[in-house]
């Protein structure tokens, strides 16, 4: 059994806004169910790559992109694709917890009811096994109608992790998702993507290398819109093949 | 010394600026004072439920009648016609300012809308009666042209700038990760615009529509000059109509001062102060829970 399968294909990526070159000639593969981490300094254009996948971008006005991105062998940059359809299959959680101000049920159910659902029982269904998923239901089962804006800030991304797996996506894009919260929320949320990873293939953006390094199997390491370096964690942790990944990721610089 | 210097500055600063905050309230709490000084009086020759719920008001007739329902009615109905024809027009322009008008158009369209609210009410008043009441009246085949339809859609302009300004604001107030959240799952423009943006700024939107209906309300010059000005009870909303407003300026100049007359003037401007002081409690209320439900309030 192969166990590195390939989910994602970027090839020749490159990406503009308006004149200036934000990526510069990114090609890589992504596994199945492995955790994928980003890693490097600020305006390194890593926040940019993740955002490719869903295509996110798009709402930019003068962005361009030029290459191609292959999930399951599909370019999703064709100009032939619904972006719905790729947005729910490619489902992405922001630095900021954003919950709608709306209850922490119709959060959750908010993804199924745009994309058609109306089946009540089902949605009810979704909401528990995302929110159980999310490692948030026992602590809001008893308050479903209550405003996600009362929850903590641990509490509400967790919800929004809730919100983006409702939808059954295969791909989790992770934006710093950890960057707004205190230690022991962040330590749930690294126990949960290490549990999501089974079902999950999972990019995650990090400003925070211990956390690249505990909770993924591949880094890339981005520089200048130019990715350095990709590899297994370990091997860019411990022996990087290139003097500038070790001088980063030593901290002697970023 | 010097320490005792700068602390007396101190204090005499936050003096003046204490007074000075507290000067309009001295202005709210002397036309409140007047209003209910002048106005009740009238209640010790004509009952209250008389006074509202009567239907004739001959004020200077040899046996006076003071029932102001005609009135009353008559700014309710072209209030509600105003916003029949604000909500559309305020909410409307917000949304395309806000969602798809370009950087460009959104630079000149937004101040243009608000050099509306600065035009004069007279000038409404004017552009109403000379170009809009014959026009109507051509048009809709009406006997006169100064109705309650007519002071409906020049109210309904003059209140559109407050409705856009303060719809568009609370759009703006939407936190852009809302939008990315609805997105991300899969929702088109039209989906999140309807099911996110509107309810997170519904609030605020609401308060921007009774603000203009505040000002629809209260606005005196224009009615007086377009609705007709004839204190009967409107059996549609194409014929003319007396406000309370318009009652209040065409009759204060002739009415003797202390008569019934000059208090049942006031005690229409009481109502009147009641009406627009609900409305303003209410968009009060409502940009408060605005604001908590953004989690601003936190």
């Amino acid at each position: 059994m192969d166990i590195n399968q390939i989910k994602i294909k970027v090839e020749g990526v490159n990406f503009y806004y308006g004149s200036k070159q934000a990526l510069r000639d990114i090609a890589l593969d992504i596994y199945k169910n492995k955790v994928t981490a980003i890693i490097g300094p600020s305006g390194c254009g890593k926040s940019t790559f993740i955002r490719l996948f869903n295509r996110m971008n798009d709402l930019i006005p003068g962005a361009r992109f030029e290459g191609k991105i292959l999930i399951d062998g599909n370019n999703i940059y064709d100009p032939k694709l619904d972006v719905v359809d790729l947005r729910r299959s490619v489902g992405m959680v922001f630095q900021k917890p954003n919950p709608f101000p709306k209850s922490i049920y119709e959060n959750v159910a908010y993804g199924l009811s745009i994309n058609g659902i109306r089946d009540k029982g089902y949605i009810a269904d979704k909401v528990d096994k995302s929110l159980k998923d999310a490692a948030l239901y026992s602590e809001v089962k008893n308050r479903l109608s209550d405003n996600a804006l009362a929850l903590s800030g641990g509490q509400q991304q967790r919800l929004c992790i809730a919100r983006a797996l409702a939808v059954e996506p295969e791909v989790l894009l992770m934006d710093e998702p950890a960057s707004a919260l205190d230690p022991t929320a962040t330590l749930k949320i690294e126990e949960l993507i290490h549990e999501l990873k089974k079902k999950y293939t999972i990019i995650i953006v990090t400003h925070n290398m211990q956390q690249a390094a505990r909770i993924s199997d591949y880094t890339a390491f981005f520089m200048m819109g130019e990715l350095i370096e990709y590899d297994i964690t370990s091997k860019i942790f411990t022996k990087p093949s290139k003097k500038i990944t070790e001088d980063y990721i030593t901290g002697r610089f970023g | 010394m010097y320490f005792n210097y700068l602390h007396l500055r101190e204090i005499v600063y936050k003096w003046i600026f204490n007074i000075l905050a507290f000067a309009s309230l001295l202005f709210l709490f002397g036309i409140t004072i007047i209003l209910f000084k002048e106005g009740l009086p009238l209640f010790k020759e004509v009952s209250a439920v008389k006074f509202i719920f009567g239907t004739s008001w001959y004020p200077t007739h040899e046996h006076p009648e003071y029932g102001i329902l005609p009135l009353i009615l008559a700014s309710l109905l072209v209030t509600a016609g105003a916003l029949f024809f604000c909500i559309p027009l305020g909410v409307g322009s917000a949304l395309y300012i806000h969602e798809l008008a370009g950087f460009k158009q959104r630079a000149f369209l937004k101040p243009l809308i608000e050099i509306l609210a600065a035009i004069p009410s007279i000038v409404y008043g004017f552009f109403g009666m000379v170009v809009v009441a014959p026009f109507l009246q051509r048009v809709l085949n009406l006997p006169v042209g100064l109705t309650a339809f007519t002071g409906s859609l020049i109210l309904g302009v003059m209140a559109t700038p407050t409705v856009c300004s303060i719809a568009e604001d609370a759009l703006s107030f939407v936190p852009k990760s809302f939008r990315e959240a609805s997105y991300a799952v899969g929702a088109n423009r039209w989906q999140t615009l309807t099911k996110v943006v509107l309810p997170a700024a519904g609030s605020g939107i609401s308060t921007g529509i009774i603000l203009g209906m505040s000002r629809a309300v209260g606005e005196t010059m224009t009615v007086l000059m377009v609705t007709g000005g004839a204190a009967v009870i409107p059996r549609s909303i194409f014929e003319p109509v007396r406000p309370m407003t318009s009652t209040i300026a065409a009759e204060m100049g002739e009415a003797v001062m202390g008569s019934i007359h000059y208090h049942a003037l006031f005690a229409i401007g009481l109502i009147l102060f009641l009406f627009t002081l609900v409305f303003n409690i209410i968009a009060e209320i409502i940009s408060r829970r605005f604001r908590l439900k953004l989690g601003l309030g936190r």
